[in-house]
């Protein structure tokens, strides 16, 4: 049961470290990578606070081993935003639309949001309900949240229009 | 919740799977997309000493239609059977029933082939198989076999596929066009297993029920194709007698466990009621 030599790519950056197999990939991203921003909610495929992107697919990182992603190109919550600290549409929408109230869920949400926004960037709200299906939210009653990712939506494709 | 120690081996060809498996023994177990495996792990439930995760071998992967026939690589996952273009056309049941399994997340890892070789009656495709009458092709030891999805269930967690071997592929021949299909899932929120559900495919001629395939999930220790239901409906117009017959057929073949999901008889009678709005749905939807 010997420590594997665990390498992927992390927010754009090159991340190494020596694990044990059996390491889930939450724990390598908070206590080897210290990226504490995904959360352990339940810790068993349900709440999706520890959801993180692995190779262009939101994934929960407590049900995936760190060897699994050995290789793969990972994205969390601290990758959202831009290298200079300007926040995300997303990231901006959840706090103008009270998308939060005690933050926990949010890491997730977001990180969740965002794929979805690049899988279909102009959901219906169903499609935004069913999108986010697997994030759970103990305070919010998911209404703000909601709002939260259409106005990102919009935000997205107004700002992309301008660009064009 | 941390597994237990194990060495983790990841192969790049069938061949070396089916080897290593062979060279490590006992102890080792495939890993696929984990979405089973790893909650089990995580409760130690399950202490394999070896994993061998099937995910670079690119022989496991894909869906392809030749002939009327389907084949779709163990490895393929559910989101992928969900964004199918070939399954949209000739299966579209398929990607009706991944849609209900879980959530996205999940989808994105959990694979056709660990969610049928499990053997959990909770799993959504293996009643799937058994209506589309598929076949589980099986690299091994001693060469390839295959097993009918039929005869393929023992017990929960006791399946045909014996330590040693790796399921490469499900088989099928694709329904005729125009069938009519539909998976009915009773479930108490979004990631929850089936308190019953019910997959349907038949076919019409003239205003005939021509053939009919009914499957259920999670009423039993294994799926549960429901062979005299479907012949309740075969040959009729679907009047109100033959859905009823077919409704009660389905009905007395279930054993589900009382759970959270509910006590026995309301378990029976939400089998009733997916399989009556699946053969409905199925019948409206046949051309
Ligand atoms: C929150 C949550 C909700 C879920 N809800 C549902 C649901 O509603 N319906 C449903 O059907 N499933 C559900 N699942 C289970 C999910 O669909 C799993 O992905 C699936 O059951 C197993 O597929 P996997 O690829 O993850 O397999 P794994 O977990 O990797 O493997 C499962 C088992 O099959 C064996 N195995 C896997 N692949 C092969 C192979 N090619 N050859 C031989 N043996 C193999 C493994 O050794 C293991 O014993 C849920 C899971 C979670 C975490
Ligand atoms: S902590 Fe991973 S899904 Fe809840
Ligand atoms: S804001 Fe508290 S769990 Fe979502």
């Amino acid at each position: 049961m010997s420590k594997m030599h665990i390498k992927m790519t992390v927010n754009g950056k090159a991340a190494e470290a020596l694990a044990e197999p059996r390491t889930l990939l939450i724990h390598f991203l908070r206590e080897d990578l210290n990226l504490t921003g995904p959360h352990i909610g339940c810790d068993t495929g349900h709440c999706g606070a520890c959801t993180v992107d692995m190779d262009g697919m939101s994934v929960k990182s407590c049900t995936v081993f760190a060897a699994q992603a050995n290789g793969a190109d990972v994205t969390t919550i601290e990758g959202i935003a831009a290298p200079d600290g300007a926040l995300h549409a997303l990231q901006e929408a959840f706090r103008e639309h009270h998308g939060l109230q005690c933050g926990f869920c949010t890491p997730g949400m977001i990180t969740r949001a965002h794929r979805l926004l690049q899988e279909n960037p102009s959901p219906s709200e169903d499609e935004i309900r069913m999108g986010i299906s697997g994030n759970l939210c103990r305070c919010t009653g998911y209404q703000n949240i909601v709002k939260a990712i259409s106005a990102a939506a919009d935000q997205l494709a107004t700002a992309k229009e301008a660009a064009q | 919740m941390i597994p237990g120690a194990f060495d983790y081996h990841r192969p790049s060809s069938i061949d070396e799977a089916v080897k290593l498996l062979a060279d490590l023994g006992d102890e080792a177990r495939v890993l696929a997309g984990g979405h089973s495996l790893i909650p089990m792990m995580k409760l130690r439930m399950a202490l394999p000493e070896n994993l061998i995760d099937l995910q670079d071998i690119a022989e496991l992967k894909g869906i392809s239609e030749d002939g009327g026939t389907i084949t779709i690589g163990a490895m393929t996952r559910q989101a992928e059977i969900i964004a199918s273009a070939v399954l949209a056309e000739h299966c579209p049941i398929l990607p009706e029933t991944a849609l209900q399994i879980a959530d996205p997340q999940v989808r994105n890892l959990g694979t056709i082939g660990g969610n049928v070789a499990n053997g959990d009656p909770g799993n959504d495709m293996p009643a799937l198989m058994q209506a589309l009458d598929a076949a589980y092709l099986i690299a091994g030891p001693g060469g390839n076999r295959e097993v009918a999805a039929r005869g393929f269930y023992d017990a929960a967690f006791f399946t045909a596929l014996a330590d040693g071997e790796v399921l490469t592929a499900i088989r099928f021949a694709a329904p005729p066009a125009g069938h009519g299909y539909a998976y009915e899932k009773q479930k108490r929120k979004i990631g929850d297993y089936a308190t019953a559900a019910a997959a349907v495919i038949l076919t019409m001629s003239g205003g005939r029920c021509e053939s009919a395939e009914i499957a259920l999930t999670n009423v039993g220790d294994t799926p549960l194709y429901a062979e005299e239901a479907g012949k309740a409906l075969a040959g009729t117009d679907l009047n109100a007698d033959a859905v009823k017959a077919a409704v009660e057929a389905a009905k007395a073949i279930t054993r589900p466990a009382a759970d959270g999901r509910g006590p026995v008889d309301f378990r029976t009678s939400v089998t009733g009621v997916m399989v009556r709005n699946a053969i409905e749905r199925a019948a409206a939807r046949a051309a």
